[in-house]
């Protein structure tokens, strides 16, 4: 169905030699944010997905090969990344400043 | 209809917590964010658990419906305010089921629980009971539902809005991309659907764009008013978001929901098929 399911944790059950997982953390001064809004832009900057991380701040993503952006907003500011992905996994991290 | 008559901020939200005649519901999927903290007062639907009927794939029908106010204490003449994640996806559906079913006054909050939290407003963990109701529906107004042959037979005729991301209606990817991409469907869109996704009628902190730039945003896409219009994505909860912008804050008229969507248009046989 269309809510996304829980953030991190383990990547099992998940096929790496066909999906293209884009995961990592939202950091803010030195530690992860949790609770924090993600959303997944194409090359085009158009909204493809949004998650809200676990409480360890973590996101992850099923996307396609290419190049993506990564937004983070939360209470305590923004932040982004660019990045090149390629099936298997991708990690990456988003840093607010 | 006006935007008022439909949209709530947050700052009225939080400024009528607990008012008598207001029922506050919070939708979503994924139920354990109003587990972990929700608006003081508010009650939950679990879109799928609540919504869905349990074996088919339908919503509930009437009577479901009704036992499932009635259970929630949501009385007839309640204003419903409904709010919940994921830009309000799933309590735009909610209130497009609340509208087929007949309830008169019922209101998004603008902005739903995203903005809730990014602005740092008061949740509750307390367990909110509401003492039962009779409520009773209305038979539901197809006017706003679209089921699957007449979106085949508006291929050309019809404002088809494919309201998906650009590399779902490319079919690039076959779901929105928290999910793992394997689906039985095919992947592409309907022909002649244009692709308007919900995101551009949204501002980042999930609240809607203002009426002009809605305007001008269905302007600037070819919405033809002159047509009567089908909204699809899916599952049918961003297209609901779609609906409640055209047919409820712009006021345009003949807008229907297609909530059967791309997971039952790509997996029909033998329709069309655009990539």
């Amino acid at each position: 169905m269309c809510g996304a399911p829980k953030q991190g944790g383990s990547l099992a059950g998940i096929d790496l030699d066909t999906q293209t997982v884009i995961q990592g953390q939202v950091w803010h001064d030195g530690a992860p944010v949790a609770g924090a809004y993600v959303r997944l832009l194409n090359e085009t900057d158009e909204f493809t997905a949004e998650v809200v991380t676990s409480p360890e701040g973590e996101f992850r993503f099923f996307a396609a090969p290419g190049q993506w952006k990564l937004r983070g907003l939360s209470p305590v500011g923004k932040g982004e990344t660019t990045l090149a992905a390629e099936v298997g996994l991708n990690e990456t991290t988003v840093s607010i400043d | 209809m006006s935007r008022n008559d439909v949209l709530v901020t947050a700052d009225w939200a939080q400024e009528n917590l607990g008012a008598p005649g207001l029922a506050f519901v919070e939708v979503d999927e994924d139920t354990t964010a109003y587990d972990g903290g929700h608006l003081e007062g508010a009650v939950k639907l679990d879109w799928k658990k609540d919504l869905q009927d349990p074996v088919r794939r339908d919503f509930v029908d009437k009577e479901g419906f009704e036992a499932l106010l009635s259970s929630r204490g949501i009385a007839n003449d309640d204003t419903v305010i409904l709010y919940g994640g994921n830009n309000n996806w799933f309590a735009a559906y909610a209130y497009w089921y609340f509208k087929l079913y007949g309830h008169q006054n019922v209101k998004l909050i603008d902005g739903g629980r995203k903005k809730w939290e990014l602005d740092s407003r008061p949740l509750s963990k307390e367990t909110v009971e509401r003492p039962a109701t009779q409520y009773q529906a209305q038979d539901p107004d197809l006017s706003i539902r679209a089921f699957r042959d007449e979106v085949v037979a508006s291929i050309g005729s019809k404002n088809l809005i494919d309201v998906r991301s650009p590399d779902e209606f490319s079919g690039k990817i076959l779901a929105p991309a928290h999910l793992p991409q394997e689906q039985a469907q095919k992947g592409g869109h309907v022909p002649t659907a244009k692709n308007i996704p919900w995101s551009k009628a949204a501002n980042e902190d999930g609240t809607f764009k203002s009426d002009e730039e809605l305007a001008k945003l269905y302007d600037d896409e070819g919405y033809d008013d002159g047509k009567a219009t089908i909204a699809y994505c899916r599952i049918g909860e961003r297209s609901s978001h779609t609906w409640f912008v055209l047919h409820e804050l712009l006021g345009k008229p003949d807008v229907k929901n297609y909530d059967g969507s791309w997971v039952e248009y790509g997996s029909l046989v033998g329709v069309p098929i655009e990539k």
